[in-house]
């Protein structure tokens, strides 16, 4: 097990857990507002769906704009396996129960886009996984089981930050560990030429499949926690926009950077409620900080900026300030 | 109502459908991005329109002259501010991009009119096209598909005939030798954004107008199925766009009629998976092979 921690692992988990241990902190003891203590649970759900989106984004290469239609079925495989056995299972056993059926039929039907998707590449991959997503939310409004365009109402409160927090926690264990693997490398492999990949003989379709699957799962997930957390379950909220702003923290946190994707889905969740004071602006404030952030990460001049800025840089400004002011 | 009398809906719903998918297009094979904020453009168009006819009091055929200048301008300001410093920058993030200065245009619009929808005044009035008693097409229709089929000849016409068309096609060829060639790409993209921006206002007022109402976010379905369409035809390519975007319309209006009217969406979009999975690079697209 030991040698399957990295040193920059180590450091993504810590941080993770003093994060944990401060929430946990503040608000046992009573001084978080309730601001902080209700965006716990968007931040952590966020989290969770920008790494797993990461990994078929940022690892594997494949653009796919369908994120949200796997949390919606996960979200309602998970509410309505929640509702149906509300009364029988004790919510210790009921809700790990209900997140992994999430997870199995989003990634279910991971396996059922996939294979006829993955065959496309670049853009065409970004729209047809946004048609998919589509279908399944227009589906879901026009059956009768899941609510329809009404909503499914009835499930059980159960996610809390401390269950968020466990998720989590899981999620970046099985994912980092993965990506670690000599299939993360294979997947890795595969985006930085495929056409050499294929070469050496790894199993492109398998490979690509199953970051798709997994990416599907944990997704799955993230949509059990996030109907949870809901009193009412309604499938206008998974439409594209959804996919894209999971998509915006995947890039802003930089694609294949697991960490990144971590602080840019704090950053995301929570600046529109920050600029909540402001609530005319709000959105037309976000519209610009993101057109200005995605301006400022790709020029060239900050790219310069930002290899200055390291540790040993920033040491060596300090003392050479000491040695002046001496 | 009869079969061909969806048929002519869809093909009229499919014609602004094309105009939009043309902008798209264009972008896509000259600047090779996926411009998202083209259906807001959309939006804006129909908007300018409406404040020209409904508080200045102006006639609708400057008022929609007023609309193409705005969207001209806007399109082409976009393009100057937003993209332009992204040429070298990774596909993804000239998307996200795109997506920022999708949701700044709906939210200034929602900040000047607020989030209410607003009836689109009626400023084409002819009379329906009568064959018998149940049997009519609507002046609106037909005047749609005139100026459709009118701008797509012209469309055709330009970029065939003429230096800047030929220009554009060059670019969208191979950018870096039609650059060598002497053609100004700088000015080629802007001037691909401000005629697609045109035709975006265009057709913003004929879906205002067929819809009626407009709102802050009723460029982004309309947006999308184009898209959609334009995918459906192969991206890059114009006849494609025209293609699918007239296909899509009919395919949405003949579900609308005889399968589910709250499915219709979903049909659309499964009706581009099967293309797709057929013809990976849509009907009209070109196969790109791979060199090692």
């Amino acid at each position: 097990m030991k040698n399957k921690f990295s040193k920059n692992h180590l450091v993504t988990f810590s941080i993770v857990i003093i994060a944990f241990l401060l929430c946990f902190i503040l608000i046992s003891s009573g001084n978080a507002t309730r601001q902080f203590k209700g965006l716990l649970v968007p931040i952590g759900i966020n989290i969770i769906l920008a790494v797993s989106l990461n990994l078929a984004v940022g690892f594997l290469g494949q653009l796919t704009l369908g994120h949200a239609g796997f949390m919606s079925v996960g979200a309602y495989a998970g509410c309505l396996f929640s509702i149906q056995f509300q009364d029988i299972l004790p919510m210790i056993i009921r809700f790990p129960l209900a997140m992994i059926a999430g997870g199995l039929v989003a990634s279910a039907f991971g396996i059922i886009i996939g294979i006829p998707v993955l065959r496309m590449k670049g853009d065409y991959l970004a729209i047809v996984t946004l048609a998919f997503g589509e279908i399944i939310r227009s589906v879901i409004t026009n059956l009768k089981f899941t609510g329809g365009a009404a909503g499914l109402k009835g499930t059980p409160q159960d996610t809390n930050y401390i269950i968020v927090f466990v998720v989590i926690f899981i999620t970046l264990f099985v994912l980092m560990n993965l990506i670690d693997s000599r299939h993360g490398r294979a997947i890795m492999s595969i985006r930085d030429n495929s056409i050499a990949a294929e070469s050496i003989g790894i199993n492109i379709t398998y490979f690509k499949l199953l970051t798709f699957v997994i990416a599907a799962f944990f997704a799955g997930v993230a949509g059990v926690l996030y109907g949870h957390n809901l009193s009412i379950l309604s499938a206008s909220t998974f439409d594209y926009n959804k996919s894209i702003e999971i998509l915006v923290i995947v890039v802003l946190g930089g694609m294949g950077s697991i960490r990144g994707s971590i602080i840019a889905a704090i950053l995301i969740t929570a600046l529109p409620e920050m600029l909540r004071g402001s609530d005319k602006y709000r959105m037309l404030l976000y519209a610009i900080i993101l057109i200005f952030m995605m301006l400022l990460n790709s020029s060239p001049k900050f790219a310069q900026f930002k290899s200055k800025l390291n540790y040993k840089t920033l040491i060596g400004i300090i003392k050479s300030r000491i040695k002046k002011e001496a | 109502m009869s079969f061909i009398s969806q048929l002519i809906n869809g093909l009229s719903i499919g014609s602004i459908y094309a105009l939009i998918a043309l902008g798209y297009t264009m972008v896509y094979g000259i600047a090779k991005m996926l411009n998202f904020a083209h259906g807001d453009v959309i939006m804006i168009g129909a908007f300018s329109v409406f404040t020209a006819i409904s508080s200045l009091h102006m006639n609708p055929m400057y008022a929609v002259l007023i609309g193409i200048i705005t969207c001209v301008t806007l399109g082409v300001l976009i393009e100057k501010i937003a993209y332009k410093p992204l040429r070298k920058a990774s596909p993804l993030t000239v998307l996200i991009t795109a997506i920022g200065v999708s949701f700044l245009l709906q939210n200034i619009v929602l900040l000047i009119f607020g989030s209410t929808l607003k009836p689109f005044p009626s400023i084409m009035e002819v009379d329906s096209f009568k064959i018998n008693e149940n049997f009519s097409i609507t002046g609106k229709s037909i005047i749609t598909m005139v100026v459709t089929f009118i701008i797509m000849i012209l469309l055709t016409l330009f970029i065939n005939k003429t230096k800047t068309g030929r220009a554009m096609l060059a670019v969208s060829e191979d950018r870096g030798a039609a650059e060598l060639m002497g053609v100004n790409v700088n000015k080629t993209i802007s001037i691909t954004f401000a005629i697609g921006s045109g035709l975006a206002a265009i057709a913003g007022v004929f879906y205002a107008s067929t819809y009626g109402f407009i709102g802050p976010y009723s460029g982004s379905m309309p947006g999308i199925k184009a898209f959609i369409g334009a995918v459906l035809g192969g991206i890059g390519s114009i006849p494609g766009a025209m293609i699918g975007g007239i296909l899509l319309g009919v395919v949405e209006s003949l579900s609308k009629a005889y399968i589910s009217t709250e499915l219709s969406d979903a049909i659309v979009f499964a009706v581009l998976i099967i293309v797709l999975i057929f013809k990976p690079s849509g009907l009209l697209g070109k196969n790109r092979t791979e060199k090692v």
